[in-house]
């Protein structure tokens, strides 16, 4: 038992991070330009596929990697430039709007390029196997690929904290965050800053979809579910906060991962097995919009609001 | 925005739609062209349901992007009574209508406190819930969905003709105009527009804000309930994906290009994009890039949608 749950908890643990990826950008494209992305997660898509198809060609994941997430800043690039700067001063449902178009859009050219089936993107050889941990005196093991991951994670949690918290421009991104129009009278070019933010922001998306690719499935509609758990995060954290996105993807990655693996089994010792049956899942998988329903009710601006 | 006021050529052009529509299934069959009563009795449902949401977005203000919940429970609600034996529509459609009003007046009773970006994506949170609890529920099909046995009867004549559906579902979608276009002139509807141009205001002279809006949305989410229930009998299944949050999204993409606020909005909308699903659907297999380029180019080049056209504003 002590075992499962330290490896849901490590599971859940690299789950959150990852979704700090995709919310770290989001949160920050919300708050400066109080612009609706739901093509977000599109991002998060065309940047596992790039990375797939790089690391097939160069036939090494890391060069993928790399490859794929510059790619995937390049399309951030041209759509910032091309689309979202129209977007900004427009109403919220033009925004809903233009980006569920570029959803349509993002799907099918990614189904006409790669088609429909699913590509397995497979962790480098040297990752592939376990770890074995003493723990107490029992044997340990856990994939050294998850391992990694959350490594990685950790240390772009770290630097993104760094650079939004300790300097320059990180400075001027949460002035924008608080209070747009001041800082751009206070002479911070808050366009370009914005468009640096966006490209980013897509950035994160790639290395979290290239480093998801060998754990789940590079597949059209991926970007849809995981989207939306963003904006969970995102709204328990309260728009804008970088702080919050990571309290909040931390809590959503854990609480999802850990509800999921342990609530089906503490339903079974307490509730008759047919009823426990139906009741798991189901609460299993509703358990973080629970949550963030009860959060959005007591703290309508969520935990950490960016906005003064 | 300003209020609703409706354009002098609107009726006879309602009038007009009307009895075109209810001369239709017999024109086609004259045509040999029946196939498409049931692709006109899609886009009437649909209309239907777009309307729903654009009382609740359009008059009301409300960004909802959950109302593929009331949609989709409305669906399941007629399922599940046909499992239990109801098969009368007079039963089970206004059933479907109060459990997912009901719904919606929980929904809209928590996510009515927030605002904004807040209150789009906690709508979009209980969709969710609602989404992932169908799936689960093995008794209720799971991921499979829930079949119906065979369409209902209504007032005890069955529904299994396609033109019989096709008028049920014209009656409801008029029924609906009828209660909305009045609705929009009355108290109630100006009151609804008033707050939602200034919502400060109204609070400030009394107004119950947040009551009229709650029943606003309770309102919305129960015809979208009775839009689910015939989309039920038309498709002969009550599946998960009607709960999807993209289905809301497609929703509300129907009630933005046919032009927010406006009466005929959802309408229009609702046309127009399966109409162009259907037209581009057959000319290339690739037809969702040309839908969102057109999308895209709505929102660049005509942003106020194309129902604007039907009613006269000012201010």
């Amino acid at each position: 038992m002590t075992q499962l749950i330290l490896e849901q908890a490590l599971n859940g643990l690299q789950f959150g991070l990852m979704l700090f990826l995709l919310a770290a950008g989001l949160t920050l494209v919300f708050g400066i330009m109080d612009c609706i992305n739901l093509a977000h997660g599109s991002l998060y898509m065309v940047g596992a596929y790039f990375v797939a198809a790089a690391t097939q060609a160069a036939d090494s994941f890391w060069i993928g990697l790399a490859v794929g997430v510059a790619g995937a800043a390049l399309v951030g690039l041209l759509l910032e430039v091309s689309l979202f700067r129209r977007l900004y001063r427009r109403d919220h449902l033009s925004q809903v709007l233009a980006t569920f178009a570029l959803i349509l859009i993002a799907n099918e050219a990614v189904r006409a390029i790669w088609g429909p089936a699913a590509i397995m993107l497979n962790p480098p050889e040297a990752l592939a196997g376990p770890v074995e941990f003493s723990l107490l005196g029992d044997a340990f093991f856990y994939p050294a690929y998850r391992l990694v991951i959350i490594a990685v994670g950790l240390t772009v949690a770290a630097l993104l904290y760094l650079l939004v918290a300790k300097s320059r421009v990180g400075m001027w991104v949460r002035a924008g965050a608080a209070n747009r129009e001041m800082t751009e009278a206070l002479g911070v070019n808050v366009r370009g800053l914005f468009t640096a933010v966006f490209v980013f922001g897509a950035a994160l998306c790639a290395l979290a979809g290239g480093l998801l690719g060998p754990l789940l499935a590079v597949q059209v509609g991926m970007g849809e579910s995981v989207l939306i758990l963003a904006f969970v995060v995102i709204i328990i954290g309260g728009i804008g906060s970088i702080r919050g996105a990571l309290v909040g993807s931390l809590v959503v990655g854990t609480v999802d991962t850990l509800g999921r693996a342990l609530l089906p089994t503490l339903l079974r010792a307490t509730l008759p097995a047919d009823a426990a049956a139906t009741l798991g899942p189901a609460l299993a998988s509703i358990l973080i919009y629970l949550l963030m329903a009860g959060i959005l009710f007591f703290k309508p601006q969520g935990l950490f609001p960016a906005r003064a | 925005m300003a209020f609703y006021r409706p354009a002098r050529w609107q009726r006879p052009l309602a009038l007009g739609l009307f009895i075109a529509l209810t001369a239709l299934p017999f024109v086609l069959e004259a045509f040999d062209q029946s196939f498409y009563i049931g692709f006109a009795t899609r886009l009437l449902i649909f209309a239907l349901a777009a309307s729903s949401l654009n009382l609740v977005l359009g008059f009301g203000g409300m960004v909802s992007l959950g109302h593929a919940a009331f949609f989709g429970i409305g669906a399941y609600v007629a399922a599940i009574c046909q499992q239990a034996g109801i098969n009368e529509a007079l039963l089970v459609f206004p059933a479907a209508m109060a459990v997912a009003g009901l719904f919606a007046l929980a929904v809209g009773a928590v996510s009515l406190r927030t605002r904004g970006v807040y209150f789009i994506m906690i709508t979009l949170a209980f969709a969710q819930m609602v989404y992932y609890l169908f799936i689960s529920a093995r008794a209720w099909g799971g991921d499979d969905g829930l079949p119906l046995a065979g369409r209902m009867t209504l007032a005890g004549f069955s529904l299994a003709g396609d033109n019989s559906l096709f008028f049920a579902s014209l009656a409801a979608l008029t029924a609906t105009m009828l209660l909305f276009g009045r609705l929009a002139q009355a108290r109630f509807g100006r009151t609804l527009q008033a707050i939602r141009e200034n919502e400060t205001r109204m609070e400030a002279l009394g107004y119950p804000v947040f009551r009229y809006r709650l029943v606003a949305f309770a309102l919305g989410g129960a015809v979208a309930g009775l839009a689910g229930a015939l989309l039920a009998n038309l498709t002969g299944l009550a599946s998960p994906n009607l709960l999807q949050w993209m289905q809301s999204g497609t929703l509300l993409v129907m009630v933005i290009i046919g032009g927010v606020g406006s009466l005929w909005g959802g309408v229009v909308g609702a046309a127009l994009l399966l109409g162009l699903e259907e037209v581009l659907a057959g000319l290339t297999e690739h037809w969702h890039i040309v839908l969102g380029l057109l999308l895209l180019g709505v929102v660049l080049f005509a942003p106020r949608g194309i129902a604007t056209l039907f009613g006269r504003r000012d201010g």
